[in-house]
């Protein structure tokens, strides 16, 4: 149980601390280390840097996601025309946005069946709420986690969900990469060995051709996207905490009124 | 005629020829004064105190959020997730009314262990007590009843396949087993059938059961009149003229606005985890759950709510097969038991004093024991089992029954101080 409030306590600290990782990021232009190394235990995620609060990002992210992903998954809880609640008209949505629906009030449908797509592809899910099953962190490592693998179907595969069904959708904009595995090394050079007596290696990404948009673009890219996401699995979420933030505000007050009136009655109570 | 016999109604405000008319046909006066204004609590109630009344808040709001929620919700297994996500985007405050029912069955439940947990520290349960403890008893088994049929109703991947575990609990009981539960699921597998009938059972069948328990655990709480962090019977020692216990003090007003008070602060932790955290971690709302329910692919990993995770941790804790009986059968029937003991505290403890102020070191050990090992076996629920884990897990299900098995010795043994006369600070 505690885990699970450390958890909470984290991903409501994550989204500050993820600000301003990006923010280095960004002024420093370094490059971005491995998204997440597998091992057997559990898939290290990183967390990711994304604000639903901020329009432009998402306007984007929503751009990137009805061009890569709403061909082959639906997203059929999400109607067109809530896009208006991240700053687009309807005149902008009807343009920039639909391709497979007429009306600005239908679902973020595809014309593909699921059982059509589960025959020729394998299954893809419905992404309306992949963000809250997942989570932000995990689906931004995944889009940063794909590599060249030749053993797999797809000629892919990826470093937080092995064996992924999922060719990378994003690959002429990341380019191709491969994983290298290396030991890690202590500070005297030495191979660290873990309790088992195994040597404990990290991956590391190598990119061996490269895409159309520099490491950094292409985070931002996923930062958009993931931050989509992550608004569409919850488009209320935004008014949730504003709200929040007055009922809060409100209670205080009744706590401070109610107290005076408790004490107020029992001053004769001895 | 007992209509003429009534005084009528003198009050302050522009009423009374109303109430005085309603109370010659109705008995308006005598209610409010027996249940309220005359309903004499004893004055020394502590933080304990606040969980009954915030538990009947949370019943009404888990009501009136319900009702809404039952606006919009279809139990249909075709429609009854997109329904859920129907609420959640599209209905205006749907969200709300949403986080609020998911968050107000946690609440419940918190309220609920925390007052049964003020029973046991003061022996609330004790003589004149034993019925209003067993009317509570029933209420939380309600609860759970209902909590348990409410959670499916998301039709997400959790609710469908903690609804399978659970039920197939019932399939482990000898030669009715199998036949039960496909009995109560109607149906060979948790289907659209078993949505149908959690659903009639979560909105109408235990909330009617539920609102009456709690009619007559009032009822029975006002006819023996309340307990206190003293554990001693306020109604000893009365005013010679007025026949009200001294140290009494009417329900209304005093408890009345110090539960105000209570409710605010309720109401404000409640509204953080309802605005700011209302996934709470998964606790609250699973991430699983955000999948719809997939009868051909079962998670890696099916935990119950955590409300439900120390019984699952007892049931789990069974691995051996004792005289030829199957394992499983033991940890149902443990569970089982495991709920139903609570019903007989009134009779298994024998301490001299009620209160835990007065009682001696052994029962302060254990109950101290048995605490501990609630947590234990509650964060072990929500884990999955390895081997050390269910080593710790059949360490804290022995213990929690020592804690019921040997009270009727270790509470007549213990040393305990003397009871005072009248209620002390």
């Amino acid at each position: 149980m505690m885990k699970g409030l450390v958890r909470a306590l984290a991903r409501i600290a994550s989204g500050v601390s993820a600000q301003l990782g990006l923010a280095v990021l960004l002024a420093t232009g370094l490059a971005v280390p491995p998204a997440a190394w597998g091992t057997e235990a559990e898939i290290r995620l990183e967390a990711a840097p994304i604000d639903v609060r901020d329009a432009a990002s998402l306007q984007a992210g929503a751009r990137t996601f009805v061009n890569y992903c709403l061909n082959c998954h639906s997203a059929s809880l999400m109607r067109y025309n809530r896009l208006t609640d991240i700053g687009l008209t309807e005149q902008q949505i009807k343009d920039n946005l639909m391709f497979t629906a007429d009306k600005v009030g239908e679902m973020m449908t595809i014309a593909m069946t699921a059982k059509d797509a589960a025959e020729w592809f394998g299954p893809a899910p419905d992404l309306s709420l992949i963000a809250r099953s997942r989570g932000a962190d995990w689906l931004w490592s995944y889009f940063r986690g794909y590599y060249r693998d030749p053993n797999s179907a797809t000629g892919w595969n990826n470093t937080v969900f092995p064996g992924v069904g999922m060719p990378h959708v994003l690959w002429q904009l990341q380019g191709d990469r491969v994983l290298r595995h290396a030991a890690v090394r202590d500070a005297a050079g030495r191979e660290v060995k873990d309790g088992h007596g195994n040597v404990v290696t990290t991956v590391k990404f190598e990119s061996v051709a490269p895409g159309k948009l520099s490491s950094l673009e292409y985070d931002i890219v996923v930062r958009d996207l993931v931050n989509f996401m992550t608004w569409m699995a919850e488009p209320n979420q935004v008014l949730r905490k504003q709200v929040g933030i007055w009922v809060m505000f409100f209670l205080a007050i009744l706590v401070a009124l109610s107290y005076a009136l408790y004490k107020e009655f029992w001053k004769d109570v001895h | 005629m007992a209509a003429t016999e009534k005084q009528p109604i003198t009050g302050a405000g522009p009423f009374n020829g109303i109430l005085t008319w309603v109370d010659e046909r109705f008995p308006l006066m005598s209610t409010w004064k027996t249940h309220l204004a005359e309903y004499y609590a004893p004055k020394n109630f502590n933080f304990w105190y606040y969980f009954g009344s915030l538990a009947m808040l949370v019943l009404v709001l888990q009501i009136v959020t319900g009702i809404f929620l039952t606006m919009h919700y279809k139990p249909d297994a075709a429609q009854a997730f997109a329904s859920v996500e129907y609420i959640m985007r599209e209905v205006p405050w749907g969200w709300l009314m949403r986080y609020m029912h998911s968050t107000g069955a946690s609440a419940f439940f918190i309220c609920v262990y925390l007052h049964m947990f003020r029973a046991m520290l003061y022996g609330s349960y004790r003589k004149p007590r034993e019925l209003l403890w067993i009317i509570g008893m029933l209420i939380f088994l309600c609860l759970m009843a209902e909590g348990f049929f409410g959670y499916l109703l998301p039709w997400g991947q959790m609710s469908y396949w903690g609804a399978q575990v659970i039920v197939n609990l019932f399939a482990a009981i000898p030669f009715i087993g199998p036949d039960l539960a496909i009995w109560i699921r109607g149906d060979y597998v948790v289907s659209d059938a078993t949505l149908n009938r959690f659903f009639a059972f979560h909105v109408i069948a235990v909330p009617l059961v539920l609102v009456g328990l709690v009619a007559a655990h009032l009822l029975a709480l006002h006819e023996v009149g309340s307990n206190n962090p003293d554990g001693i019977e306020i109604k000893k020692l009365k005013d010679p003229k007025t026949g009200i216990p001294l140290d009494g003090i009417p329900f209304h007003p005093y408890y009345t606005v110090k539960d105000i008070f209570g409710v605010a602060v309720f109401m404000f932790v409640f509204a953080v985890i309802v605005f700011f955290a209302p996934e709470f971690g998964g606790y609250l709302l699973e991430y699983n759950n955000f999948i719809a329910a997939d009868p051909l692919r079962t998670p890696q990993h099916i935990a119950p709510v955590w409300y439900f995770t120390p019984y699952y941790s007892i049931l789990r804790s069974f691995t051996v097969n004792f005289f030829w009986i199957d394992a499983k059968i033991w940890g149902v029937a443990a569970m089982g038991v495991s709920t139903l003991i609570f019903f007989l505290l009134p009779w298994l403890d024998r301490s001299p004093a009620k209160s835990i102020r007065y009682r001696g070191p052994i029962f302060k050990t254990a109950l101290a024991v048995f605490v501990m090992c609630f947590f234990i076996l509650g964060y072990l629920g929500t884990q999955s089992v390895n081997e050390g884990r269910t080593i710790v897990a059949q360490i804290c299900t022995v213990l929690y029954f020592l804690f019921f098995l040997l009270m009727p010795w270790y509470t007549t043994i213990d040393k305990c101080e003397p009871e005072p006369e009248r209620v002390t600070k």
